[in-house]
């Protein structure tokens, strides 16, 4: 990882919930997405929208992101992806995510 | 194609299957004609039946290439002997099998490579997880044909399901043939699911790690169907058979939708002296019971039985004389297993006795209220147990469409929502059973009523229960979740779904990748 990046973490992997991990980088090239979801098949673009939506109100334009989710509802994936941006842009070296 | 009594287009043939009934009503089906009649044979004095290894067993009763063989599944995720079967067969080069079992379970998988090399070529019977999603990305020619319990009874007793050879897996069998599922190491308790296999096989082996001195007691299976006996070193592993006692689930949610059930139960006027009962061995369930003891208790009612599946919890409810008998066609935990050896009231039953519409009459007939979970339930309250959200066949039928006909009040408790999927939907993708069987929905958010159900809503109206129409379940879950998207399926028909009488319900296709 470069020592650039600033990462920022939200959520669990409880049941309904999602554990979203978002990087911010120099190097990131607009907004790249790992989803892994059991209800990937129904919901999976929905989620996808749900993501890109919440970093685009954040004015997030270049990250990575990685959401391991759990059945999460829209609202409950909102407020991990727009917890995971503030703690990644508090990142300090070596600090807590 | 012709459209069935719930919808769904059945085509009139299928290559391998034949002709196909679709279904016309849930007791439309009147049976004609005789049973099928298993060979005559005879032992002659002096000859022994055990022999000495599962091979030679084949051997002697001739399994040949295109035969069908079936098996029980009273070990459950325990089981070794329909691995142990397969594996031999493939030693013996013997292919093109078509396996008809009681269920599958995960620990079954093994399975995939002799589907994968040939040696089983179709499956008529429940398949669970692995093999449900190999089936569903179109491995086999023919479709798998599944069926309930009563059903596969009934399929079996009319000659719809011709059996080759029975592979019965014996927890303990006496030199003569003679089994029970109480003793041994790999003891189960009742062995119902494998009896109608027992009696209408053209061939019977037991395959057993705990062989006993002629007669053995109690007989589940007797000798005179049983043609030889094998011993092998373990039939399974206990830690799969039997579970432990299972706990109440502590959930608030379900634990909430358990008490509404009951009070539904309550104010039904059904829970009375002589009441029966029967639940499944899920979280919900079992907390249905717990709810349904403590009333029985307060007002000193006696049920008449408890059916099914039998749960440590439907033997404390007999011993404390809530019920006067349990009728038992598989024993989930060690309790109800003791139980059925010390308690004369607690009684086996066959899955013919159970619930297969075409006998004399099963007990599903007499019970009063069964409480049933869902997949899927739709707004004409069609329950799919089948296929998952994304289409794929997960899990097998078992009493579901025969409890449901049978029970004068039936109950689904499921949420409204698992994990993001709705469980309310317009249009379930399999119908399992038909919503003319299903009288009440209880969810977390409400109580549906099926509209033919008018006595029981006038009941439940009087009560403070919180009553609502399907339709809007269908649409709060949907505001919750967003708008599912539908899974998309290829032409092919990798599923028949056989209502209990022998007519085809729904069919299931292969998905798309």
């Amino acid at each position: 990882m470069k020592d650039t990046a600033k990462i920022g973490q939200s959520g669990t992997l409880e049941s309904s919930d999602i554990l979203v991990m978002v990087q911010l980088s120099p190097d990131q090239n607009g907004i790249r997405i790992e989803l892994e979801s059991p209800s990937k098949k129904c919901f999976g673009s929905q989620i996808l929208k749900t993501i890109k939506q919440t970093l685009h109100n954040l004015g997030i334009m270049n990250a990575y992101v990685k959401a391991q989710d759990r059945g999460a509802l829209d609202c409950t994936i909102n407020a991990r992806v727009e917890t995971a941006v503030k703690r990644a842009l508090k990142f300090k070296e070596k600090g807590d995510v | 194609m012709a459209i069935n009594a719930v919808g769904r287009e059945i085509p009139e043939e299928i290559k391998g299957v034949g002709e196909l009934n679709p279904y016309q009503g849930a007791f439309k089906t009147v049976p004609t004609g005789n049973k099928m009649s298993p060979n005559i044979s005879m032992q002659k004095r002096g000859e022994t039946k055990v022999l000495n290894s599962l091979e030679e067993a084949i051997k002697k009763v001739g399994v040949r290439n295109g035969m069908t063989i079936s098996f029980h599944h009273h070990l459950r995720n325990g089981d070794y002997v329909v691995a142990m079967v397969l594996d031999t067969l493939s030693n013996l080069g013997i292919k093109n099998i078509t396996i008809a079992p009681t269920a599958l379970f995960p620990a079954h998988k093994s399975i995939i490579k002799h589907i994968k090399s040939g040696v089983v070529t179709a499956i008529q019977g429940s398949v669970n997880g692995p093999i449900g999603r190999i089936a569903s990305e179109g491995v086999f020619d023919v479709p798998v044909i599944l069926r309930s319990h009563g059903g596969r009874a009934r399929a079996i007793e009319s000659g719809d399901l011709p059996i080759d050879v029975a592979f019965i897996a014996a927890p303990t069998a006496d030199i003569y043939g003679n089994i029970n599922g109480v003793k041994g190491p790999s003891a189960c308790g009742s062995l119902g699911y494998i009896v109608a296999d027992a009696m209408y096989a053209d061939k019977v082996v037991a395959i057993t790690d705990n062989l006993v001195d002629y007669p053995v007691a109690p007989i589940s299976i007797p000798q005179i169907y049983v043609d030889y006996v094998v011993k092998v070193n373990k039939i399974g592993d206990p830690k799969g058979i039997v579970s432990g006692t299972l706990e109440i689930t502590r959930d608030p949610l379900r634990l909430l939708i358990a008490e509404r059930a009951a009070s539904v139960i309550e104010a039904s006027g059904l829970l009375r002296n002589g009441f029966s009962f029967q639940t499944g061995a899920g979280g919900i369930s079992l907390a249905v019971a717990y709810h349904i003891r403590k009333i029985m208790k307060q007002h000193s009612i006696v049920g008449s039985f408890g059916s099914g599946g039998i749960t440590a919890y439907f033997v404390r409810m007999l011993e404390e004389k809530l019920f006067r008998v349990l009728l038992d066609v598989q024993s989930f935990d060690i309790e109800a297993v003791k139980s059925l050896i010390r308690n004369p009231n607690h009684l086996e039953m066959s899955a013919s006795f159970y619930a297969n519409p075409h006998n004399k009459g099963c007990a599903v007939n007499n019970l009063d209220i069964i409480i049933l979970g869902a997949t899927q339930i739709d707004t004409d309250f069609n329950v799919n147990v089948n296929t998952e959200s994304d289409g794929v066949l997960l899990h097998g039928i078992g009493g579901h469409m025969d409890t449901a006909a049978g029970a004068k009040l039936t109950i689904i408790v499921t949420p409204l929502l698992r994990g993001r999927i709705p469980i309310v939907v317009d249009k379930v993708i399999t119908i399992t059973t038909p919503g003319e069987t299903i009288d009440v929905l209880v969810t977390e958010r409400g109580i549906a009523v099926n509209p033919n159900r008018k006595d029981l809503l006038q009941r439940l109206k009087k009560t403070r229960l919180p009553l609502v129409n399907i339709e809007d379940l269908k649409k709060e879950a949907e505001k919750m979740t967003g708008k599912p998207e539908v899974p998309q399926f290829e032409n092919k028909i990798i599923g028949l779904v056989e209502y209990r009488d022998g007519t085809i319900i729904d069919v299931i296709r292969q998905v798309r990748k």
